[in-house]
């Protein structure tokens, strides 16, 4: 989550305080993402370092107050667009510890993968069933209503990939081991290794 | 008070080497206005437990109480009855009449029930008007979209004075956006007492679910705890 790029956007509106700043950030994400006040003006005063926005006062004694405004430059304006249009990479899988967890399991002897799969499973959909309770209450806020969507997405995309190990591992412990295929037709004992 | 509930339910198909075990000592109970989620891979099992639970399959062994009534010691007639009066059913592909216009559709349960074809009518046309089809009940089931015909499959559903509704895959081929309407529809029936249960392998729409419990080669294997308030995931705690 860039707070550098949310706060600009914010100033893209007009000059603001900081405080009012950290308000309008928190009901802008539903409150999904909560900010503290100390996060608001480091990020600040780094926008402000790199010229990307300006501020009433350049007296440093006065860095923190809450009576200094600020407001976007041409640069931050510039710097907003650009990064609104730039995709997240994605192109490298994350080292993600859920995968590493189930890799494992199937490694570490007397462990039945299945169950550690579900222990998984009951726990993410717990939390889609916190999150769809607080979508329920949420009526007519649409950025609270944004932000756990694409929360009870990303979790269920992770719930869908443990359904998919779940069938997999268990189809792959029915088939016989490729030692036992060795004489198999060509075809089939390339399609079997394929990776 | 327990609207379903299922003791030790076994269910076997076939006899001998083609014996298959759909069900193993499955126990179960929905209270009134509360919705369970029953969460399993294809082949699991997850079907059966609902025909089950709305007697249109008998039990191997085991037992079926619905609103306190053993389905066993009931007559043929009685759980005709009680099917018709207390159950509502749900399916993937809506199973709505297509020579019957929607609100002939939804009150046709009522009139199969003895009740006069005008108060039906009435009854269905609330139904209806309930779940925002006030402008569709003349039109027949090929003129509505998707999202439609699962709401006027919704509103057969709980028509008339019914305690359980009983949905295999409600949101069926639904985009997300109908599919969560439909989660929605039977979230607001367990709000006005209703006891739910909806067979799904979409988590998204099981977390509607007051509980969900996981089935697996017939088994329950596991159920979600009672979620927290939302405290927990919105950080209020700074």
């Amino acid at each position: 989550m860039s707070v550098r790029h949310a706060l600009l956007a914010l100033l893209s509106e007009g000059p603001k305080y900081g405080l009012q700043l950290r308000e309008e950030f928190e009901a802008g994400t539903g409150e999904v993402w909560p900010l503290n006040i100390g996060q608001v003006y480091t990020t600040l005063q780094r926008l402000e370092r790199d010229g990307l926005i300006e501020s009433d006062h350049d007296d440093d004694a006065e860095r923190d107050s809450p009576q200094k405004r600020f407001r976007i430059t041409a640069g931050g304006d510039r710097e907003l667009a650009a990064w609104l249009r730039t995709p997240p990479d994605m192109s490298s899988p994350p080292r993600d510890e859920l995968v590493i967890k189930v890799l494992v399991a199937l490694l570490v002897p007397g462990t039945d993968v299945h169950e550690v799969i579900q222990a998984h499973r009951r726990y993410l959909v717990e939390l889609m069933q916190q999150w769809t309770r607080i979508k329920d209450d949420a009526g007519r806020d649409l950025a609270l209503g944004l932000a756990v969507d694409a929360e009870l997405f990303r979790l269920d995309a992770v719930v869908r990939w443990l359904d998919a190990a779940d069938g997999r591992i268990k189809r792959a412990a029915l088939e016989p081991p490729v030692a036992a295929r060795a004489d198999l037709p060509r075809l089939k004992r390339t399609t079997g290794t394929t990776r | 008070m327990s609207m379903l509930e299922l003791r030790q339910v076994s269910k076997v198909y076939g006899q001998g080497a083609t014996e298959v075990h759909a069900l193993r000592d499955v126990s179960l109970e929905v209270d009134a206005g509360t919705m369970v989620a029953v969460m399993g891979p294809s082949g699991s099992g997850k079907s059966t437990l609902l025909t089950i639970a709305g007697s249109l399959e008998e039990t191997t062994s085991g037992q079926v109480l619905v609103a306190g009534h053993d389905l066993a010691t009931m007559s043929r007639n009685d759980k005709a009855r009680l099917r018709r009066q207390s159950i509502g059913y749900v399916f993937q592909d809506f199973n709505l009449l297509p020579g019957l216009t929607a609100a002939e559709n939804v009150a046709l349960p009522l009139e199969l029930d003895g009740i006069g074809a005008r108060k039906a009518r009435e009854a269905g046309l609330r139904a209806l008007n309930a779940l925002g089809l006030a402008d569709r009940t003349s039109n027949y089931p090929d003129q509505l979209s998707g999202g439609e015909r699962q709401r006027v499959a919704i509103a057969r559903a709980v028509v008339g004075d019914r305690q359980l509704l009983l949905a295999d895959e409600p949101s069926g081929a639904l985009d997300s956006e109908n599919g969560e309407a439909v989660m929605r529809m039977i979230h607001a029936a367990c709000r006005q007492g209703v006891a739910a249960v909806v067979v799904t392998h979409d988590a998204q729409l099981a977390a509607w679910a007051d509980r969900v419990v996981f089935i697996r080669d017939g088994r329950i294997v596991d159920q979600t705890a009672p979620a927290p308030g939302p405290e927990s995931l919105l950080g209020r705690d700074r």
